[in-house]
């Protein structure tokens, strides 16, 4: 078909996107006007109750997420040739995304310095292809620097694991 | 007259040493921040703000806005030496500043910039000094209705003023404010979507929101487009500047245009992005080199750096006499101030005038201060754009979890920041607007309070929005701008059918 032949293989199309985005609007929208009937959206003796304003959002939301499906459905073949990402380009956007689930999952276990330290060094290894030295440079340097803006001088504290509190933090 | 005594009161609020070092900093912290991917005016404010906690409200707002002002001046750099816009509003700046530094005219190309964003600034604070005292005056008068008609206004002219589809616009707005409702409301004091979950209490922080979708959702664009800086090299010198500041005064009709579609771009909350893209557009058709448009002229300069600008300054109108932001940055601004406890509006010019006229006095000194330092750092700045990106990035993922876990001390925050992220992403790529979800987050509980409000005082009637001549034209206005879209494709279809050419 020469429709498909357009985009290459292992590349996600821009209709299906928009369709998943719209269908997700959908189900928000619904949810908000769920959850707007269970506080109610009718009058009390006080006025209007909280679901009432946000009614009219859910079931906005829903519509308008809705119409998006439908002008991407009815616009399939139209939009038959747009590419939402490639292979290739999807790769380093996991690159990225993935280490920043783990380090924001770090964060919680061993604080926030630890983590950014290892966060930093990870990526400048692999992505950058940095040696030990000039990763190690960094990777300590930029969480201390952190460190003293933060909680020396602002006295704003941050997420801290264990080593912290070994020092005495 | 009033405001020029007023103003000049300002200016001893704000010239002590200490408030300058203040707007030093941050306009070298908002160059820095327009120059690296990822953090913008938006989301690099947001970052900023736990830090100023601690400072007195009129200091902090200071450092703050200058922030805005150099990140402004920032997006240029990155533009004309390096072809990639650091903001979205310095695109425009691309299409004639790369040229020109490729011909080797990169000084004459930055100097005009930041030259006219200057111009741009000046033009739209002396428009605050004078129209903003008259505007709040005036919207003392206003009750629930007239505040929630404005509202509708601010959001129907996304609708109809901006460039994306007007039904993801819609989607996103809406969006915006169903997580606006989130947590407790105010007026009854019940729990709405919380679905039992005791961290979403408290709702959906905007400045969170901010973060994740400006700040990762860039770096995640930034890391599939495979950023590589190759950049022009910059030298200026005093020779350059005062060559080129001989060639401005030719260009002021399109300065002034520039000008002039900048403030209403930005007070109607169109923001800089469109502006700067709509005076280059009338720059190049006016224009009688027009043609040559694309290939270095410097007019494909100055106008679209005068319009950002200008609209980016006049944004802070609206946020400072009615409390609607014109931008998201101007949202973020106004986060800060509510903090502070200030809330925004027009009392805030009777009950707290040292502090407006001290936060209008530095918007002269902060662009007077930016100007001086863009013009003598330039080179710096493009040295740190050569830091490679496998560096910037992570630091860039560090610096916005810091910032969104300081805004509330809650490790929740974080992951609802990489939500946001995702959802940055999705939406940039998708073409959905990302500046109505977050004003609908910033504004949600306010216009849902004016709405129950009016509907209170009419016992339900919608009636109200038209029960006297202000608040109707502007629900009037508001629902024409909602039906421009539609009206403006209808036109087109008629003229298709009249067997006319179709408008481009």
């Amino acid at each position: 078909m020469a429709k498909n032949a357009k985009i290459p293989a292992g590349a996600l199309a821009t209709r299906w996107m928009e369709l998943v985005v719209a269908f997700a609007l959908v189900v928000i929208g619904l949810i908000v006007v769920y959850d707007s009937h269970r506080v109610g959206i009718e009058w009390a003796e006080d006025g209007p109750r909280s679901g009432y304003f946000p009614n009219f959002i859910g079931w906005i939301l829903a519509g308008t997420g809705a119409f998006i499906a439908g002008e991407t459905f009815f616009g399939w073949k139209k939009l038959a040739g747009k590419v939402f990402v490639e292979r290739e380009q999807l790769k380093p956007v996991l690159q990225m995304l993935l280490p920043t689930v783990v380090y924001i999952g770090l964060i919680a276990l061993v604080g926030i310095y630890v983590a950014s330290a290892l966060f930093i060094a990870a990526f400048m290894r692999v992505q950058g292809k940095y040696r030990w030295p000039a990763t190690l440079a960094v990777s300590i340097s930029v969480p201390v620097a952190i460190f003293l803006l933060f909680e020396i001088w602002f006295l704003v504290p941050l997420p801290k694991g264990p080593i912290e509190h070994l020092l005495g933090y | 007259m009033e405001e020029i005594s007023n103003l000049m009161h300002g200016f001893e609020v704000a010239l002590t040493w200490k408030n300058l070092l203040f707007m030093f900093v941050g306009i070298l912290l908002g160059v820095l921040i327009g120059v690296l991917p990822g953090l913008g005016g938006a989301n690099g404010v947001a970052i900023l703000l736990p830090l100023t906690f601690t400072m007195p409200p009129t200091s902090a707002i200071i450092m703050l806005s200058c922030i805005y002002w150099g990140a402004l001046f920032g997006g240029a750099i990155t533009s004309i030496l390096f072809n990639i816009p650091g903001e979205p509003w310095s695109v425009a700046t691309t299409f004639d500043g790369y040229p020109m530094a490729q011909q080797g005219r990169a000084g004459e190309a930055l100097t005009a910039a930041f030259t006219s964003s200057f111009i741009g600034a000046l033009f739209a604070v002396l428009m605050i000094t004078f129209l903003a005292p008259l505007v709040a005056k005036f919207a003392l008068k206003f009750g629930p209705p007239e505040y929630f008609a404005i509202q509708l206004l601010t959001f129907c002219s996304f609708v109809g003023m901006g460039r994306e589809p007007p039904a993801k616009t819609i989607a996103a707005m809406m969006l915006g404010f169903a997580l606006a409702a989130v947590g407790l409301d105010t007026m009854t004091g019940t729990l709405r979507m919380t679905f039992g979950q005791s961290e979403l209490l408290q709702g959906f922080d905007f400045l969170v929101a901010v973060i994740g979708l400006f700040g990762l959702g860039e770096i995640f664009l930034t890391m599939e487009e495979g950023l590589a800086f190759k950049g022009k090299s910059a030298k200026i010198d005093p020779a350059i500047v005062l060559r080129t500041w001989a060639k401005l005064p030719k260009y002021w009709l399109t300065s002034l245009r520039s000008c002039l579609v900048g403030c209403w771009m930005g007070v109607t909350p169109g923001g800089a992005t469109p502006a700067s893209f709509m005076s280059y557009g009338m720059a190049r058709r006016f224009s009688k080199r027009g043609d040559k448009f694309g290939e270095g002229e410097i007019e494909g300069v100055i106008a679209p750096e005068t319009a950002a600008h200008a609209a980016g300054t006049s944004a802070l109108l609206p946020m400072l006499t009615l409390g609607i932001p014109g931008s998201p940055t101007a949202a973020v601004l106004l986060g800060g101030l509510m903090i502070w406890g200030l809330q925004p509006g027009p009392l805030l010019f009777v009950e707290k005038k040292e502090f407006v006229w001290g936060l209008i006095a530095s918007m002269y000194l902060g662009n007077i201060v930016g100007l001086l330092i863009v013009l003598t750092t330039v080179p710096w700045w493009a040295a740190i754009l050569r830091i490679p990106f496998a560096i910037i990035a992570p630091v860039i993922v560090v610096i916005c979890a810091i910032g969104a876990y300081t805004v509330h001390q809650n490790m929740f925050d974080v992951v609802m920041m990489l939500v946001f992220g995702v959802v940055g992403y999705l939406f940039k790529k998708l073409k959905y607007p990302l500046a109505p979800l977050v004003l609908a987050l910033v504004l949600g509980d306010m216009a849902e309070t004016s709405f129950r409000q009016s509907m209170l005082l009419s016992a339900g009637s919608t009636s109200i929005f038209y029960s006297n001549w202000l608040v109707g034209s502007i629900v009037t206005l508001a629902f024409l701008l909602l039906s421009w879209p539609i009206v403006s494709y209808l036109l087109d279809r008629w003229r298709v059918s009249e067997g006319r050419p179709r408008r481009t």
